[in-house]
Parts: structure tokens; sequence; C-alpha cells
């Protein structure tokens, strides 16, 4: 519920990582309108379905544009919406289980593009909304409601998988520091190409991680968050793979690589190509 | 007197297509009406193949029934088709590969080995066009045309080619006035007074979507639509064009959606399996109300089923894609010259009503080369949504006609939701937003009721209303029922749902509606029973297109069960 939706009747849960992330996307969004000088309505963000796709709803302050879509279908509807309109500031926000699991066909087809948009992934391991169900990056052993017995799967590994792919930005952060979080999502904004920030926003209700990832000194727990050394060369793809093989959570840009977005190579394109009107093209029929 | 028309069919495997394309090209050329049919096996080289052409001397509403001159490529191709033949007819086999026993109907022609001794090895088809010339009186001058003009392309070695397929024009010429063999002639053409294009089913529907104004085209290759994919990657191009190859359905229908949502006119093409894929994104475009259109090239299903086939069998699939409750706008191009108007209507459709619209294709009609009057295309105006201007904290879905579409980098922020929403698009349990959100979906449907369609002899108490791709096939029957002195209707209307007024009111007045379909369940028929219409349907499950005979048997025995009090279903 907000003061523009009264009617609005979903909650995120006391203490939900998504709220963080839903103040750092904010900031990111409003630092890059002043940077570019285009009005909020210029940026799209293009929701999936889960707990933190409600975050389209949930925007507070200058409204940007929202497509609150089909599970898993983020990437091909921001592909269209980019593609519509190059100059379209576009960002899908989804969860590791409508990213990574019925949604993981297409993000190689997006990197392979490199389709100028920025993916905010906020990662809980568990299908919250659905009440706590195993997603691709839960570990391995997990009780939860659909894996009884422990889950039998190895958990996924977003960071080589986005490398693999081909992914030319992919950031690391979690939930506990928007201010540090904006700034990641305003540099994958900055990026000219497919950028994906991968935040650890846990699920208070069925997966609550805080302890893990800030650490408990009273529990005697190690933190799993750790800040991506200074001297970390992100253009450099062999390190890139080595933090994402490591054990914990880096906070920083692991990956970055310039190269030519589709809308680049797209322009190039239409320069080559000659337009013909509908009667032109009639005419090449002729009898 | 001559024959009106002359049917040819090629059977074999290599060189099948290109001959009848040249043969159609040709008579269409000299003045003819022509229609082709392929059909062949789903491989990328050889296997059976068979085409056909129709020409006619007034315009050609099937590929033709019975075949008046078989040309068999090889003996698969002779044994596989030689009962096709009417009883006059004369079979042309290449002998070359084949000696078929003793037939009063067919002489052999070595097709290679005489295209070698015109010292072109590539020329063997125009061996055999040269050859049905004589035999049906077909003008050999125009084919000489046809060979200059097509091998002129202002490259060096043009002359000798053309001089070469010329001379395998005469060789097989000569050979069939010596054969002994001779046909009724066919009438000379009567050249219409109005200018023609040659063209495709599949072709008319994408020039006529450009005509509607489309400008953003993702599409996944299949069969039969692929060739839409292929004409838009070279011709939907340049300067605010957009055409891409999607990486599957799932990804093209999201691809059209997020391009609709930001202000373009998108499009993708698919068949059946596509379709099925598609259902969840058309099911949001409805719910989301974003203007897109889908184009489905029937194939024979279910599943992977036929895909090389014709099949009118996605209409309940098209209609109803979605879970829940929707009910696509449909338009059912009957013509090849429709698919043009179509292909331009759906888009129309899609911007005045805001919302997706599916076009109806079949591989029949997809496929086929026919020559149509061209199209006017001044015409055929491209309507565009109304774009919101106004102040922000716009109510899209909150206004009581259909509103203005605000559009990203303007004024009106929403959100396109999937869920149920109240006015700006954010998600909703109430039940009056359920209530008014459902109704408002359908109630803009009336925007929609302005298709064209056909009424004849509305007096008789039984119509007859054919759909899609089988419209010309129905329409002979008819003719040939109507000649016959047989009392019976005429409907027919492009758009499917909905349907124009004075179509609605006309089905209301029959005591039988016919409707010859290509599929098991009867399923316009069926649609049409539960809007509470007295229909029944002649089914036909093949992946073949009707034969004008079957028709005319058939509808006479519907007729007749009626009038006995039965209604066969």
């Amino acid at each position: 519920m907000s003061d523009r939706n009264p009617e609005y009747d979903f909650k995120w849960c006391p203490g939900c990582g998504d709220f963080g992330v839903r103040r750092a996307l904010e900031w990111a969004m409003h630092a890059y309108t002043e940077k570019t000088e285009t009005p909020m309505s210029n940026s799209v963000i293009v929701a999936g379905i889960g707990c933190s796709g409600n975050l389209v709803h949930l925007v507070e302050g200058d409204q940007p544009f929202g497509v609150h879509g089909i599970h898993g279908r983020t990437l091909p509807v921001a592909f269209g919406v980019k593609q519509a309109r190059p100059e379209t500031n576009t960002i899908v926000v989804a969860g590791d289980g409508d990213f990574l699991s019925i949604g993981a066909e297409h993000i190689g087809p997006a990197a392979q593009r490199n389709l100028d948009i920025t993916c905010v992934v906020m990662d809980n391991g568990v299908y919250g909304l659905t009440k706590g169900q195993a997603s691709p990056t839960t570990q391995f052993g997990v009780m939860t409601s659909s894996t009884p017995f422990g889950k039998l799967e190895a958990a996924m590994k977003p960071f080589e998988q986005y490398l693999a792919h081909g992914v030319s930005f992919i950031g690391s952060h979690y939930s506990s520091r928007p201010r540090d979080l904006a700034k990641l999502i305003g540099a994958a904004m900055d990026h000219r190409g497919f950028s994906i920030v991968h935040v650890q926003s846990p699920c208070t209700t069925y997966n609550d991680t805080f302890d893990l990832l800030k650490g408990n000194k009273k529990l005697g727990i190690a933190p799993l968050v750790y800040a991506i050394p200074e001297d970390h060369d992100p253009n450099d793809k062999r390190a890139a793979e080595e933090i994402a093989r490591a054990p914990g959570v880096p906070l920083g840009i692991i990956y970055r690589e310039e190269c030519p977005t589709l809308e680049d190579l797209q322009e190039d394109v239409r320069k080559k190509a000659r337009s013909r009107t509908a009667a032109e093209m009639v005419e090449t029929y002729s009898l | 007197m001559g024959k009106t028309d002359l049917v040819v069919r090629f059977a074999g495997e290599a060189g099948v297509v290109t001959s009848a394309e040249s043969l159609a090209a040709t008579a269409a050329q000299a003045g003819y009406h022509v229609q082709t049919y392929a059909t062949y096996p789903s491989q990328i080289l050889g296997g059976p193949v068979h085409t056909q052409v129709h020409i006619s001397t007034c315009p050609t509403l099937s590929d033709g029934d019975d075949v008046d001159v078989l040309v068999a490529f090889s003996e698969d191709g002779f044994n596989n088709h030689k009962d096709a033949l009417v009883s006059d007819g004369v079979i042309i086999y290449n002998s070359g590969e084949f000696d078929p026993p003793g037939d009063s109907h067919s002489f052999g022609l070595p097709f290679d080995e005489i295209a070698k001794e015109v010292g072109n090895a590539r020329a063997s088809n125009m061996v055999v066009l040269g050859a049905i010339a004589p035999l049906s009186n077909f003008p050999l001058e125009a084919l000489k045309d046809y060979v200059t003009k097509r091998f002129t392309r202002g490259r060096p070695g043009d002359e000798k080619i053309v001089e070469a397929n010329s001379l395998a024009l005469d060789r097989g010429a000569e050979a069939a006035r010596t054969s002994g063999f001779h046909l009724t002639e066919l009438d000379r053409p009567i050249r219409p007074d109005y200018e023609q294009i040659m063209i495709s089913g599949n072709a008319a529907v994408a020039v006529g979507a450009v005509q509607g104004g489309l400008d953003f085209y993702a599409g996944y290759p299949i069969s039969p639509a692929t060739t839409i994919l292929v004409w838009m990657e070279q011709n939907l191009v340049g300067e605010d064009r957009f055409t891409y190859q999607a990486s599957s359905e799932i990804e093209a229908i999201g691809t059209i959606i997020g391009a609709g949502f930001n202000g373009r006119k998108a499009m993708t093409a698919t068949a059946g399996p596509g379709i099925a894929l598609m259902s969840e994104g058309l099911g949001f475009a409805w719910m989301a109300e974003i203007p897109c259109v889908v184009v489905d090239v029937q194939r024979g299903g279910p599943a992977t089923g036929l895909p090389t086939k014709t099949e009118q069998s996605d209409l309940f699939a098209c209609m109803y894609p979605a879970h829940g409750d929707v009910r696509m706008p449909v338009i059912a191009p009957g013509t090849v010259e429709e698919c043009f108007y179509a292909g331009a209507l759906a888009i129309n459709w899609a911007e005045r009503y805001q919302g997706p619209v599916i076009v109806m294709s079949e591989m029949q009609m997809a496929e086929r080369s026919q020559n149509i009057p061209k199209p006017d295309v001044s015409k055929v105006a491209a309507v565009s949504r109304e774009v919101y201007t106004g102040e922000n904290g716009y109510q899209r879905y909150d206004t009581d006609e259909l509103g203005p579409m605000p559009l990203p980098g303007g004024p009106g922020a929403y959100v396109a939701n999937a869920s149920e929403h109240d006015g700006m698009g954010d998600s909703t349990h109430l039940p009056i937003r359920h209530i008014r959100g459902m109704e408002r979906r359908f109630g803009k449907l009336k925007l929609l009721n302005d298709g064209p369609y056909e009424i004849e002899n509305p007096h008789a108490a039984i119509t007859l209303m054919p759909w899609g791709g089988s419209k010309g096939t129905v329409r002979e029957a008819y003719l040939q029922l109507r000649k016959e002195g047989v009392d019976l209707g005429w409907l027919y209307s492009m758009t499917l749902h909905p349907l124009p007024e004075a179509v609605s009111e006309e089905l209301g007045r029959k005591e039988l509606v016919i409707v010859p379909e290509l599929n098991y369940q009867g399923q316009w028929s069926s649609l049409l029973r539960s809007d509470g219409y007295k229909a029944t349907s002649i089914t036909q499950y093949t992946g073949l297109p009707f034969k004008v005979r079957d028709l005319v048997a058939r509808i006479k025995q519907s007729i007749e069960a009626h009038k006995g009090g039965k209604i066969l279903v």
C-alpha cells in the first residue's frame, strides 16, 4: 500500500532485504536522471514475478514506467522495450527463482547481444511468495517444503554462469548497504552493455541469512560478505573467474568488459539498409 | 471451344518447385490467372515433393481437382500421382531416370540428357515446360520471353544461358509435337485490364502489415511461417525499423509486448507450436492492454503434427490461447489478396483497441504464388493509438471508454501489469476491480466489428460459411451448386472475432450454417453453436486442401440430411 495506491495490498515481511534493494534502486535511478538530464519517466522497470517483482509497485517518489509481466520473462520484454526506443533506461528486477530457474534460458541471448540493460537480481535462495520452496541458489541438502529430505541438487553458482554466458558487467552486493548498492547499480546503468547486479537480499521468513552474510561474533559466525580487493582488475576475466569460484559474497564489480552493444550494431545495419515503403515493396511483385 | 483451365502437376524430387514457379510466372505474364500449390516433406533436400499449377482464363479459386498434365521426374512421382490424371490427360516422364511399363497416357523424355545436349545441365526444367506448351496450346513464345527476362541479369554469360534455355524449350516442344499426344486446347488468355502482382500469402501479410505501419518484428524460425521472418530481415530494415530473430517463440512474444508497450507497432509470426508457447504472453498482452500482432501460419497438428502440410486446426488455440477469460480478436484471410488487407487490418486493430490481435493464415495459402490485383496501398490507412499527453497521475485503466495510452519518456507513468490491477496498473484483489477490468477488456472489442464480409443469396434458409484459406475452394463449390439450382446462401467474414454485426444477424436468421473446414472437431461450427447459431461442419483432416468435387457432394449430403430432419455433426 502506498499513497499512490491505497488498494495495493502486497507487503514485504518486516526486515525483508528487498526494502534495501528498492531504496538503492530509487537512489540509482535519481542519480541517473540527474546525470543524464532525462525525466524519470524515461526509465522502465521490468519486474519478474515473486516477492522481488513487487518492487515495481513500491517505488516511492518520482515514478518510472513499469511492466509486471510473466514469471521468468523479464528479459524478453526488456529486449523489446529497449529496442523499441534505445534511449529508454531499461531495468530488470527479478528474484533468483524468476531469473535463474524459469527465466535462465534468456540470460545467454541477452548476454550474446550485449543488450544495453541493467538487471538487479534479488537472491534470497528460496521461493518466498509460494511459501518456501527450494530455488536454484538454495544450498545442497537444505530442507524446504519442496525438499523434505534435503535438496538433492547442487546450488547454482550465478557468477560462474554469468561469466560463461559472456555478461559484460557483473556486480555483486547485499541489501544491507543500500548506499553502496546504489552506487553499484549506478555503475551498471552507466555500463554500455548487458549488466547484472546480483544482490543477496535475504528472506526473513524462509531463509534468513543476515547473520551469515554480516557475520555474528556472539554466535561465532564469520561474515560471508567481503569487499573485492582494490587491486582487482574487473577487465581481467581470469581474476573474475577466481572471485566467482571463491566462497563468500564479494561486494563490488567482479567483471566489466567494453564491447559493442546490439544497439550499436543495429545502428550500423540501419545505415546500410534502404528503407522502402509498402508501395515500393508492392512494386517488386509486379507482373 | 477450348478449355478454360489447365492443371499441371510436377512430381518427384529435384526440379519440381522451380518448374512450377517458372510455369506459373510465365502464365501470369501471358495474361492467365494462376495459383500454385506445393507439398513436401519436412527435410532439407529432396524427398517426395509435388507442386501443382492451376492456369485459368478466369481468376482461380482453387489449386484444381484434377491433373491435365503430370510431369514425373522420378518413378515414385509417376506411381504416386498417375491416378490424379483426368481421362484424357498426359504424363511426361523423365525417361533418363526410369521407364514405366506401357501406359497409353504417357511419353518419355530424357530431361537431363537433352539439357546437356543444349549445353546447360540446369535447363532440364525448360525441356519440360517446352513440352507442355504444344500439348495444350500454351504459348511457347511466352515461355521464351520468360527465359529471356529471367536470365538477363547483366552478368557475363547471360546470353549463353538464355540461348541454351531457349533451345531447351524448343527441344521439349519438338518432342511433344512428335509424341502424338494432344490435350484439348487451352483458350487464349483474357488479359486483365487492371494491374497485377504475383505474390505468396506470407509475403502479402508482411507487405500489408508494413502498410499498416509495422515497424518492429521479432520471430523464431518455424515452418510454414519462416518466410515471414526472412522477408522481414530483408525488408523491414532502415530508419526507425527493427527486425530480429528471437531465441524462441517465448522470447518473440515477450519482445513484441515490450516494443508495443514502448510505442511500436510490433508483430511476430509463428505456427501452431509457437502459438502454444506464446499463449501466456498473449494473455499478458490482453490483460495489460498492449498492442501487438501474432500471425499463425497453420500447419497440421497437434504437437509437431504435419509441419509442412495444411490444416485449419488452430482456431480454438488462437481464439482462446491463454488461461483465464480471454477471447482474442482473430482475422483469418481467405485468399492471397486478403492476406495483404489482413496484415494491415491486424496492425490497425491492435492500435485501435490497444491489445493483441491474431492473424490466422495456413500453409497452402502462405506458400502458394498467385497473381492478384495490385493492392492500392493509398486506400489502406495506417491507424495509430492515441498517446497520452496530459499530467502525471493518469489512471490508464480506469476510464469508461478506451483512453489514450501513456508511453515511456512521456507523462502518465503506470505499470503494465499481468495481475488484475487498478487505474495505474498496481495489483489489486478487490472484486470490483476484477469485474470492471473484465468488462472493460471484453467491452472494447466492440471497436473492432468493422471487418470485411460477404453475404449472397440471403433468402436461402441454409448458407455456406467457409473461413480462412478454404474460402476459394468452397467458393468454387458454391458457384457450381448455384449453377445446378441448389438454393444456398453464401456468408463469409474475414474477421472471426469479433464478427461484423451484419454477419451475426445473418447467422441468427439461418436454419443451418454449413462450415467446410480442415480439422477434425469442426472448430468454427462448434464456436458458432456455442454462440447460439445452428451450424454444422464438413471436415477433412488429411493435411491437404479440399477438392471442389468432394465439397459439392458433401454439401449436398449436408443439405439432404438437414431436410430429413438430421444435422450431420
